[in-house]
């Protein structure tokens, strides 16, 4: 029943972004395209961070390797895009795997800053091997519109449909797996790890899981990314990126899939926002730190007047009110903010100490 | 051998800095149990004051000073201010709260000062000993020397602050158990503001230090902080030694890496060097044995 | 400093919905032992706490002389004279012995503090010898006396013990009650005994008091209540 609800769910959806990406310019369109990879990639982390409960700094190294990974099976095997996307997501998932498999008996700042080096450290291969690499420049690639389409269809466009399509299926699939076994099993092990083990679940294999899965995902995101943008740079990938990441998986709300497009549109559409705003009221030689110094603000204020993210303030809005929904529309809804019930502030019971 | 001399001086240099920036993070640790993402950061703003002071008056010792007293003032304000109220709350918190201190701190930087790459002065020379012919490179220069002291001597301070005094007496126990702490009447809120204020001292000596190389800009301490963080992950966050051990051998291997192999692959061999420690000793090198909760 | 009267007043206090004290009110006057017994559950712990300041009082009011306690923090609290010694823990098993009683010391005048550690050293000598050594290494028994001599440093006003004799030998416990009892006749301290080991408890007090279920039963001197067989044999089992 549940997955005929996301299916159904998952198509009205597409259709909804796809009329409203034939509404927008190309610029938009690009922000469209941007904006679904990016909350890819934070769906995938908040799955890690608030539902397995392990902290990654350095998932921005997962997208790094989605990325390249497309860009050189474009560029090599010219394979069709869907396919490259999928390998993309593959590559990304080993990659997690091992890092899931090094970093499994570490916890919290030990996790932390395990991935954190491998954010940094990662990128630096582009510059060690720069004959497959391109090094500083990377990579530049083409992706051309499908015939069936017609040959003057907008590239843009095109590229905003792959990552909204792609988007809604993570999004089914994460879904489906949050509510299944392993989902339950993720927060019984974010909740009280000995406890998990003591029952029976496989706390290793577990954690390995989400950093696959995660890792996965910031791969698809990396891929869905290099495609709009054309091209693969080690500076596309910076700690930074990471960074951004996580601070848009806390403020959409943690462990909440919904809370993760909140992410993505606040990370992607609020810096270049208020770079505009700066350079309109004269902050013109401090502009490109005033949207940086805003988002900071942004963080810290969030955090401590609404510790429970977007989501969670959104939670707090509809609680009330959700009920009185009737109809299926409300029954979704119901189920949506049930579901979200189910992992509130998950970090409280994460582990403290090393 | 002559390399390996100079890489390893350069190595200690280095290592020293990481050391100072890896302690000042154990010491919030310890405190609160909080990890200070925008620690690094910190230390590059009383840089910038600093440069300011200097810049006004000429004299360097006078911006030197001023840089270790911002430091103590700006820790223990942030404390109080941003990570008090998120006592209680989620940790996770915590974290996203001082990378948005990180994030604003290198924002403001940027708005007041400009992101254009500034020459940091350094009040001893740079140019490496000379035994002979024999260069000893960098990590042999008076300043190379100077900095290794400063920031050896500042870790011995703490030492004997922590061990032979009440004030240390009091950090100790409100970093041990806050709740006996209070029962003996300690007043932890104090206590823990001033550990912040210690940290922010250090890391604003490592910044005066370091930033004569790396040269003064918004992001300038970004990567010694990663490679600070590392080496207390490295030592173990609970151990102000380890903090120290760890920074020295991380600066001695990077520079090992970088002289011998490439200069592209210093952090793949902090990357591999964190982790092959961490699959051995989770906890840190000195970590001492956590107890089960059952 | 000299002793103090404790004066709680209808307090209501808890953790989470329920309270836990419905309404309990004890005096305690200088230089006497008050015991505080009943069965587990009662609100013994959970009436420290709220004296100590860990716990919130709802309402009521606790009162050391003058001064009211309600709404100040656990560190405050302490430093007006209030010496807690909460049951099984406390020692900070980090730091060595001698720090654990440095600790206590650090509410004292700097000229006293050699001198009223050595009187420590001398009444203790289990201490004595370990003082350089660790406090993970000392047994659960060697611990009580440790938490009690640290309290005992700050020379409080009034002293709360939670079952200083849980997990003691019977020798021990008999050395704990000998030395409490020792305080109140030579320095005149006002102590709380919270105990389950009623007997114990009130051989030694000028008064007890039994709580069930978060209210006060009985008030009476400690004689008197050791030889009301009906109500011992009800709440305290004996």
């Amino acid at each position: 029943m549940t997955l005929a609800r996301h299916v159904g769910l998952a198509i009205v959806g597409c259709v909804v972004l796809l009329v409203l990406s034939s509404k927008l310019d190309a610029y938009r369109q690009y922000q469209m395209a941007q904006v679904a990879a990016t909350v890819v990639a934070v769906a995938g982390l908040t799955v890690l961070i608030g539902i397995s409960g392990q902290l990654s700094i350095g998932h921005g190294a997962f997208m790094f390797v989605g990325g390249y990974a497309t860009a050189l099976l474009v560029i090599h095997l010219n394979w069709p895009l869907p396919v490259v996307i999928v390998a993309s997501a593959v590559v990304a998932g080993l990659a997690g795997g091992i890092m899931g498999v090094a970093a499994a008996r570490l916890r919290g700042p030990y996790l932390a800053g395990a991935t954190l080096m491998l954010a940094v450290a990662l990128p630096a291969v582009a510059y060690q091997w720069q004959g497959v690499f391109g090094g500083d420049q990377g990579l530049d690639f083409t992706v051309t519109t499908p015939g069936f389409l017609g040959a003057s269809f907008q590239l843009t466009e095109w590229q905003a449909w792959v990552c909204c399509v792609a988007l809604v299926i993570v999004f089914v699939l994460l879904a489906n797996l949050l509510r299944s076994r392993v989902g339950r099993s993720w927060r019984a092990l974010r909740d009280n790890e000995t406890a998990a083990a003591l029952a029976g679940l496989n706390v290793a294999r577990l954690r390995v899981l989400a950093f696959v899965v995660s890792a996965a995902c910031a791969g698809v995101a990396g891929s869905l990314l290099a495609m709009t943008m054309l091209n693969v740079t080690p500076g596309a990938f910076t700690l930074a990126l990471s960074i951004q990441l996580l601070t848009a998986v806390v403020l959409g709300g943690l462990g909440s899939l919904v809370g993760a497009v909140w992410g993505g549109i606040i990370l992607v559409l609020v810096p270049p926002f208020l770079t505009d705003f700066a350079a309109s009221h004269g902050f013109s030689s401090a502009s490109a730190s005033v949207p940086i110094a805003g988002y900071g603000l942004v963080l810290i204020l969030v955090m401590l007047l609404f510790p429970a993210g977007i989501q969670g303030g959104v939670r707090r809005l509809l609680g009330p009110v959700a009920p009185a929904a009737a109809g299926p529309v409300g029954a979704i809804g119901r189920r949506l903010a049930r579901r979200l019930e189910e992992s509130p502030g998950a970090e409280t019971r994460q582990e403290r100490s090393g | 051998m002559q390399e390996f001399v100079e890489f390893t001086l350069g190595g200690v240099s280095d290592g020293v800095i990481y050391a100072a920036i890896g302690l000042s993070l154990v010491l919030i640790w310890r405190a609160t149990r909080v990890l200070n993402y925008a620690q690094g950061a910190m230390a590059m703003f009383t840089s910038y004051i600093a440069l300011i002071v200097i810049n006004a008056t000429g004299n360097y010792w006078l911006g030197f000073v001023v840089a270790l007293a911002a430091g103590l003032v700006i820790g223990g304000a942030v404390e109080r201010v941003v990570i008090r109220p998120t006592a209680g709350k989620p940790h996770l918190n915590t974290v996203i709260v001082t990378i948005g201190l990180l994030i604003l701190v290198e924002g403001v930087a940027g708005m007041i000062y400009g992101s254009k790459n500034r020459s940091f002065p350094t009040p001893y020379s740079i140019v490496g000993a000379k035994i002979g012919s024999f260069d000893l490179g960098q990590g042999s220069s008076p300043s190379a020397v100077f900095t290794a002291v400063a920031v050896l001597a500042a870790a011995g301070l703490l030492a004997v602050l922590f061990r032979y005094t009440s004030v240390g007496l009091r950090m100790r126990a409100s970093a041990f158990s806050g709740t006996v702490a209070q029962l003996m009447g300690v007043r932890v809120g104090r206590i823990t503001t001033f550990g912040w204020a210690l940290a922010g001292f250090i890391g604003a000596l490592a910044g005066m230090l370091v930033t004569p190389q790396t040269f003064l800009y918004p992001n300038s301490m970004d990567s010694i902080f990663v490679l600070g963080f590392t080496a207390a992950v490295i030592g173990g966050l609970d151990s102000p030694v380890g903090a120290i051990v760890g920074g020295l051998i991380l600066g001695v291997l990077l520079n090992y890496v970088t002289g011998y192999v490439g200069s592209n692959l210093p952090e793949l061999a902090g990357l591999a060097l964190l982790i092959l420690v961490l699959m051995f000793r989770p906890s840190g090198l000195f970590a001492s044995t956590a107890t089960r909760q059952v | 400093m000299a002793a103090a009267s404790l004066a709680v007043a209808d307090v209501v206090a808890g953790y989470g919905s329920a309270p836990v004290l419905n309404g309990v009110s004890i005096t305690a006057p200088p230089g006497t032992i008050t015991a505080v017994l009943g069965a587990n559950g009662a609100g013994k712990t959970t009436l420290l706490r709220t004296i100590s300041g860990f716990v919130r009082a709802r309402s009521g009011q606790v009162r050391l002389d003058e001064l009211s306690l309600i709404r100040l923090a656990p560190d405050h609290i302490a430093r007006a004279g209030v010496a807690h010694v909460p049951e099984g823990q406390g020692v900070i098993t980090e730091l060595t012995v001698e720090e654990n009683l440095k600790l206590g010391l650090l509410l004292r005048r700097r000229a006293e503090r050699a001198a009223a550690l050595e009187d420590v050293y001398g009444r203790f000598a289990i201490l004595a010898d370990r003082r350089r050594r660790g406090a993970a290494t000392l047994s659960g028994g060697e611990r009580q006396i440790l938490v009690i001599a640290r309290a005992l440093l700050s020379a409080p006003r009034v002293l709360l013990l939670d079952e200083p004799s849980l997990g003691l030998a019977p020798k021990i416990v008999a050395q704990v009650m000998d030395l409490v009892r020792h305080l109140r006749d030579e320095r005149g301290l006002t102590v709380l005994l919270v105990e389950q080991n009623a007997r114990s408890a009130l051989s030694i007090a000028d008064q007890g008091v039994v709580l069930n279920l978060g209210k006060v039963v009985a008030t009476a001197a400690a004689a008197e209540l050791a030889a009301d067989v009906a109500l011992r044999r009800h709440y305290l089992g004996f």
